[in-house]
């Protein structure tokens, strides 16, 4: 991994390709050698903000200056795992005792046990509002650099909270925020008249991309407007 | 005369115009009696609407920062609601606010049971032992209760009610004992504003009449010094919420516990708070009635 200063200080990570060594790292943490990464939803995004967007890493996870990413939607944390070891924020080691006696990685991360992680999750419907609230907290101190992405599932918008959240970042102009929903298609009752609705009706701007594409990745978690928050729904196959 | 609620307001802007770390986040509630401060400090004074979830995910985000969020609405929403923000959103994160309501159990008992939360306390209880639990008995506790809070990360739950004493005991974090009994004597223990009713009903028993402002933690160094071998506490929430930590600190003790409180039924029944105070047996005589049964059945 290669690091350079900016004009804050602070140490940003380059672009990096960790696509390589993802597989191996996840079986690690799986133990399964049938499923491709692609079997995991959130690989793409979280390895395109990993290592191209986030100004993050293992020697600036203090740092005010760092941009923050919340894992909202804690479920199935493999991939998640995979991308913080792959860029050094957690040794390798620590993949193979999942959610074992004495393992810091459970099957829902906690921010307390593990470097770089933001948010204890696994509750859904928790990260958004916690989101804003770091936004706000940022903002509130004129540290107006770092930017706040949030991961959602499509599912977990069922939770009533996440609409809360998403009306008051639209009326306030949270334009340090951005939202990604990846989108497998799990939420029972759907999302009649698409998920980006929900939030470009509230004052968002949205890019709907597909979840596997990078290069369309890139440019939706980077494509942030000012005065607005920023939604990314990433679409991926259907659960199954 | 001054109430809880205005000196918390008047704190507050006072700490937001003192402290560049001190944050409010409102849910409507009380909103236009900080518009003049939000005016002063836009980042620092958010109200999120009738959003209570947000309002706790937002003072979680914002302690993530460093910052030092106030929460404030009506107990029932601040507590009774939003729990699991509470839970999450704040004690699993691993940061701390301050939370601050008014309502108490019954203050708005013409409102009816959806303004109610007698049982706000219990469930802060179940949160774990991090918290400061203040339930001050007259305005004059709630300033210096705030300022203690504000520079710590630690959660703080101020417990404001429109139910108030006479006289005001700022420093009575411990068990401040307001009335000496003989050697021995059974030790009644007066949390926040049912002082005034557990002094006239103990008037010419021999008891010792203790009174705190803060139930968490509990001084239960205070209550093993004072107490013999028959406790009494008075709370202005559920019954029973303070019988655990009393039967804990006194559990190498031979001893007896009378916890009165607010009882758990949804009375259905509207009228004034002191009609609940009634209703709820924490009236003078309602006490009295109480405590004498329960002295008298250990023989006196």
């Amino acid at each position: 991994m290669h690091f350079k200063s900016d004009s804050s200080g602070m140490t940003t990570t380059l672009p990096t390709d960790t696509g390589p060594r993802l597989p191996g790292l996840i079986r690690r943490l799986t133990g399964d050698e049938k499923h491709s990464p692609s079997a995991h939803s959130t690989i793409d995004v979280l390895q395109v903000l990993y290592d191209r967007v986030l100004r993050v890493t293992p020697d600036t996870v203090d740092d005010p200056e760092r941009d923050r990413f919340l894992l909202s939607k804690g479920h199935g944390p493999a991939a998640y795992y995979a991308v913080l070891a792959a860029h050094g924020f957690i040794p390798d080691a620590w993949l193979d005792d999942l959610a074992g006696p004495h393992s810091r990685l459970g099957h829902h991360p906690d921010r307390l046990l593990v470097p770089g992680v933001e948010i204890g999750s696994g509750s859904l419907g928790h990260g958004l509002g916690l989101a804003v609230g770091t936004a706000l907290g940022l903002r509130a101190q004129g540290l107006h650099t770092p930017r706040v992405y949030v991961l959602l599932g499509d599912a977990e918008l069922d939770e009533g909270s996440n609409h809360e959240a998403i009306v008051y970042a639209g009326a306030t102009g949270l334009d340090r925020l951005t939202a990604i929903v990846v989108d497998n298609s799990s939420a029972t009752h759907g999302w009649s008249g698409g998920i980006a609705s929900r939030f470009t009706v509230n004052g968002w701007t949205a890019d709907a991309i597909d979840g596997r594409d990078h290069t369309a990745l890139y440019r939706a978690l980077t494509g942030h407007l000012p005065r607005r928050p920023h939604l990314v729904v990433a679409r991926v196959e259907s659960k199954g | 005369m001054t109430v809880m609620r205005a000196a918390f307001i008047d704190s507050t802007v006072a700490l937001l115009d003192e402290d560049p770390r001190t944050a409010l986040v409102l849910a409507d509630i009380s909103a236009s009696q900080f518009a003049e401060a939000g005016r002063r400090h836009p980042d620092r004074v958010l109200n999120v609407g009738i959003r209570e979830q947000l309002m706790i995910g937002v003072a979680g985000g914002l302690a993530l920062t460093g910052l030092r969020p106030i929460v404030h609405t009506y107990a029932t929403f601040l507590v009774d609601r939003t729990y699991e923000q509470i839970k999450l959103d704040l004690d699993h994160q691993g940061v701390g606010a301050v939370l601050v309501s008014i309502g108490a159990s019954y203050d708005g008992s013409a409102e009816g049971r959806t303004h109610q939360s007698p049982g706000d306390v219990a469930l802060i209880d179940s949160l774990g032992d991090g918290w400061t639990v203040r339930v001050p008995g007259h305005p004059d506790e709630v300033a210096p209760l705030l300022r203690h809070a504000a520079p710590s990360d630690d959660p703080v739950y101020l417990r404001l009610s429109e139910q108030r004493n006479a006289e005001a005991y700022p420093d009575a974090d411990r068990l401040r004992v307001l009335r000496q009994g003989g050697t021995n004597a059974p030790l009644v223990v007066a949390v926040g504003p049912t002082l005034d009713a557990v002094l006239p009903a103990t008037e010419a028993m021999d008891v010792t009449v203790a009174y705190t402002h803060t139930p968490r933690p509990f001084d239960t160094a205070g209550l093993r010094a004072l107490a013999g071998t028959e406790v009494v506490l008075v709370e202005p929430y559920l019954a029973g919420t303070s019988s655990a930590v009393v039967s804990r600190a006194l559990a190498d003790v031979p001893h007896r516990l009378l916890a009165l409180g607010v009882g758990q039924t949804d009375l259905r029944r509207y009228g004034g708070p002191a009609d609940h105070t009634r209703w709820h047996g924490l009236d003078a005589a309602g006490l009295r009635l109480s405590i004498s049964a329960f002295l008298g059945s250990a023989g006196r």
